[in-house]
């Protein structure tokens, strides 16, 4: 399957069709569901993934984290 | 399973009648608030449960029995006129508040507008193992049978909603692994508790508040009329899962319980975080965008999800608060 993001206003990018995600400090994180999550807003404390905490940030300007999603 | 015990007149008469060779109709007349009902609400859920896993001591042709089924379409003729009525002031502001076409942002208004009744936050700080222990006997319920109702909609959608949906179930049910369905993790979480992980064992201990959560799944499941309820309902499940979960984790972790039951919650941090956006987006809006004739009742879907769970959760706190618990009496000791 391609891989395929989707961004989502004010939250996180959907991301399918990945086997992994590099966070910000170049850590590989292997995918466990065909659709994952990855955090946009740089607060999440599962990070790369979004644990929803983008909905308690309002006054915080967002902090985008640069992801790279592989597909192998 | 059995069927529950009665608690009532009226739900005495209808398990008589589900146990006969051929069920009789009877009549249902709506007196009390149907919502915390206690005889209304178990005959419902018992009508319900035929269609899902049914009962050892009911024939499973009663499903379509058509004295049964009439005796349903009274209860459920009252109970979504109940839930019209609770959640009509939230919708119609979220209506109003946005624009037409979008709907995520509408469904967080509905949301928004329920009262919290600061479940998580009990749970997370004050809960006693007891208390915790109790609240997973409310949430095994619906656990148990873990997005069920929501999949009676798959063959009532068409295109991108369908395809968004079914990509949200194939997680809820494992991801094609038998050892990861939800509603097993769920059993091995109350394993965890020392509670019977048992489909059905809590039936009798759970107050109308919390059948009522699981009956307005089944009301919107088991009509295709409502299917734009039924999945406004999942969206606003799954957008109101990750944060609380989050604060179950730590409540589990802070009473020591076994890491079967923190491993339910911490799973559906991330995986609920995903199926708020998939729901939200991919089912709701774009199923509007198909039907517009089915905005109200996706708005009404998750004010009924929001509401009903407040009132329950509500229930919950209330007596925890006041040194007591809100199963029913006989059946306290199933967590002590
Ligand atoms: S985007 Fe959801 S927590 Fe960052
Ligand atoms: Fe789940
Ligand atoms: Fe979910």
């Amino acid at each position: 399957m391609s891989c395929q993001v989707e961004i989502c206003p004010d939250g996180p990018a959907l991301v399918r069709g990945a086997d992994e995600v590099i966070d910000a400090a170049g850590r590989a994180h292997a995918t466990t569901r065909p659709v994952v999550a990855v955090c946009l807003c740089g607060r999440s404390q599962r990070a790369p993934w979004c644990d929803g905490t983008h909905k308690v940030v309002t006054a915080a300007a967002p902090r985008p984290s640069v992801v790279e999603a592989r597909d192998s | 399973m059995q069927l529950p015990r009665p608690r009532g007149p009226f739900s005495a008469q209808v398990f008589a009648s589900m146990v006969s060779p051929d069920p009789a109709h009877v009549a249902y007349d709506a007196h009390a608030d149907v919502l915390s009902d206690e005889d209304a609400q178990i005959a419902l859920w018992a009508l319900y449960e035929l269609s899902y896993r049914g009962f050892d001591d009911v024939d499973a042709r009663h499903e379509w029995s058509p004295g049964l089924l009439a005796t349903r379409a009274q209860l459920e003729a009252a109970f979504e006129q109940a839930l019209r009525e609770l959640t009509e002031p939230a919708v119609g502001r979220a209506l109003d508040a946005d624009r037409p076409d979008r709907v995520p942002a509408q469904i967080a208004a509905v949301i928004d507008d329920a009262e919290d009744a600061g479940l998580a936050r009990f749970l997370q700080r004050e809960a006693t193992e007891e208390q915790y222990r109790e609240f997973l006997v409310h949430r095994s319920i619906y656990h148990l049978k873990e997005s069920d109702p929501h999949a009676f909609a798959i063959p009532r959608l068409d295109g991108a909603p369908k395809v968004a949906l079914a990509e949200l179930q194939y997680d809820e049910f494992g991801g094609g692994r038998v050892d990861r369905l939800h509603s097993t993790l769920f059993a091995r979480a109350l394993e965890g508790a020392g509670l019977d992980p048992t489909y059905g064992a809590h039936i009798d201990a759970v107050p109308a508040a919390t059948l009522a959560v699981n009956n307005a799944m089944s009301l919107f499941a088991l009509h295709r009329r409502l299917r734009g309820a039924l999945m406004g309902h999942l969206a606003a499940f799954e957008s109101t899962s990750s944060l609380p979960c989050r604060r179950y984790v730590g409540g589990a972790e802070r009473l020591g319980f076994d890491a079967r039951v923190t491993a339910y919650f911490d799973e559906h941090v991330e995986a609920d975080a995903v199926h708020e956006q998939v729901a939200c987006r991919s089912i709701c809006q774009r199923l509007v965008e198909q039907h517009p004739e089915l905005q109200r009742d996706v708005l009404l879907g998750a004010g009924v999800c929001v509401q009903l769970d407040a009132r329950a959760g509500a229930l919950m706190v209330d007596a925890w608060r006041a040194g007591d618990s809100a199963l029913l009496d006989t059946l306290q000791q199933e967590v002590a």
